[in-house]
């Protein structure tokens, strides 16, 4: 019994007809050809597939694609603006927060919930605002720079707006 | 089988794609609703409410039902409000929306030290606490707290609605009073008298941040003098339980660290416990008086 559902990626809406056992990450990956979404542990721990929707962090592998139906989702894709990247991607990049790059996606997207509810966070509270996403590679301590990086970027960008 | 055995089962099988079996959809647009779809496709049916112990579970095929009741929208179930001198905690709440609660905080600052310590933010932003409840998986946060609480349990099923207390509801191994088509609407937690601190501190699984051992204590002190001691335990046995003999040991007592440290000794006594290549029985009874002591210390504080 296939579901019909409408969802909105990076601003463009979507409708298709999905099995309702389509997982979030599937939907968008093989169907939509976001692949930038990673799959790493599949069980929920690793991060990798971190995803906002409405907003929110949340693990792509461990949502079924209907219960995304009506939902606004933001992947990595969606990030960059006007060809300019943002500036959690710009941290990532100066600050070398990454070496495989498997898990960046994922940090990128949590980091992105970690900042919409605290602009200035501590290195705890960046540390904690990342527990549910694993690097193998880096040790993390690039990881929080990045975001700090990231965070007084925008803080900046605000103060020049406003 | 506590959430961090999925994981190994799962590397045992060396899964290479974890997709669901088969199923239908529904969406239900009330609690009455989802009431009667369940009693329509009757044991094959499960709710999906956030689905972070529901959907790992389908994708290893531990649990295949036929039909999803998606009751993840249902607004009548999200709510955190005070209602006379009770919190009353709708379950669709999300582990992050009780987490950031001042109502929960200022009723039990168990409650949302426990919210915050459930898995990461991706899993608090999804998963409910009616979920937890109705899963009652034995390594996981909330039954203790339940406990520790004397939080009521309010279900609606096809016979009405009726009260359960988390004594009563949490059952044994991922059993509870949860009967055929019933529903957990709410949960209710009377304000404490004053005087009462609480706290909830566990020790972790690192990769899963499931609870190897969970201790949640609140402590009632009055003239200088502990008058009620409510403790719950999760992670050490089979099921969440209320250590009655701690809580015993600690009554009518000061709340020096002489009495909490003697009254934790006590944790453990006369539990069957649970044993994983994380940590052996014997352990995780050392982790438990441990715990104990750090939860009635912090409670007391």
């Amino acid at each position: 019994m296939a579901t019909t559902i409408q969802v909105t990626v990076n601003g463009k809406v979507h409708s298709h007809e999905v099995d309702p056992r389509t997982l979030l990450v599937q939907y968008l990956r093989d169907v939509l050809g976001l692949t930038g979404t990673h799959i790493g542990c599949d069980t929920s721990n690793c991060g990798a597939c971190t995803i906002l929707v409405d907003g929110k962090a949340v693990k792509s592998c461990t949502m079924l694609a209907v219960q995304a139906d009506g939902c606004e989702v933001k992947t990595i894709e969606g990030m960059a603006e006007d060809g300019s990247l943002h500036p959690l991607q710009e941290g990532f990049r100066e600050k070398h927060g990454l070496q495989c790059g498997f898990c960046t996606p994922g940090m990128i997207m949590a980091s992105a919930d970690l900042l919409s509810r605290n602009p200035n966070p501590s290195e705890q509270e960046i540390r904690e605002g990342l527990e549910g996403n694993f690097c193998r590679c880096t040790g993390y301590h690039n990881i929080v720079k990045s975001v700090q990086y990231a965070a007084k970027k925008i803080s900046e960008q605000e103060k020049v707006a406003q | 089988m506590a959430g961090d055995e999925l994981l190994i089962l799962f590397n045992y099988l060396n899964c290479k794609t974890m997709i669901p079996n088969k199923f239908d959809y529904h969406r239900a647009s009330s609690v009455d609703e989802a009431i009667s779809l369940m009693a329509q496709h009757g044991m094959d049916a499960k709710l999906l409410a956030g689905g972070h112990s529901l959907l790992p579970a389908m994708k290893l095929r531990l649990n295949q039902p036929g039909v999803l009741i998606d009751i993840g929208r249902l607004d009548e179930l999200r709510y955190i409000k005070k209602e006379g001198n009770e919190l009353v905690i709708g379950a669709g709440a999300t582990h992050d929306d009780i987490a950031h609660s001042a109502a929960a905080r200022s009723t039990f600052s168990m409650l949302s030290e426990a919210a915050d310590l459930i898995g990461d933010v991706q899993v608090r932003n999804k998963g409910t606490i009616g979920g937890s409840l109705a899963h009652a998986d034995p390594a996981a946060d909330w039954p203790a707290v339940m406990l520790a609480a004397n939080a009521q349990i309010e279900l609606r099923g096809p016979n009405g609605a009726r009260t359960v207390a988390a004594a009563d509801f949490f059952t044994g191994f991922f059993m509870t009073a949860l009967e055929d088509n019933e529903i957990i609407t709410a949960i209710r937690i009377a304000e404490p008298p004053k005087g009462t601190g609480s706290s909830y501190q566990k020790f972790m699984q690192p990769a899963s941040r499931f609870a190897i051992v969970g201790c949640a204590a609140a402590v009632t002190v009055d003239g200088g003098v502990c008058q009620k001691v409510s403790i719950g335990f999760t992670g050490l046995a089979d099921g969440a339980f209320r250590a009655s003999n701690v809580e015993a040991a600690l009554t009518g007592k000061k709340p020096t660290e002489e009495n909490i440290a003697a009254a934790a000794q006590l944790a453990g006594e006369g539990v069957m416990p649970m044993s994983d290549h994380f940590a052996s029985e014997e352990y995780r009874l050392h982790l438990a008086r441990v715990y104990a002591a750090r939860a009635l210390t912090a409670a007391v504080r």
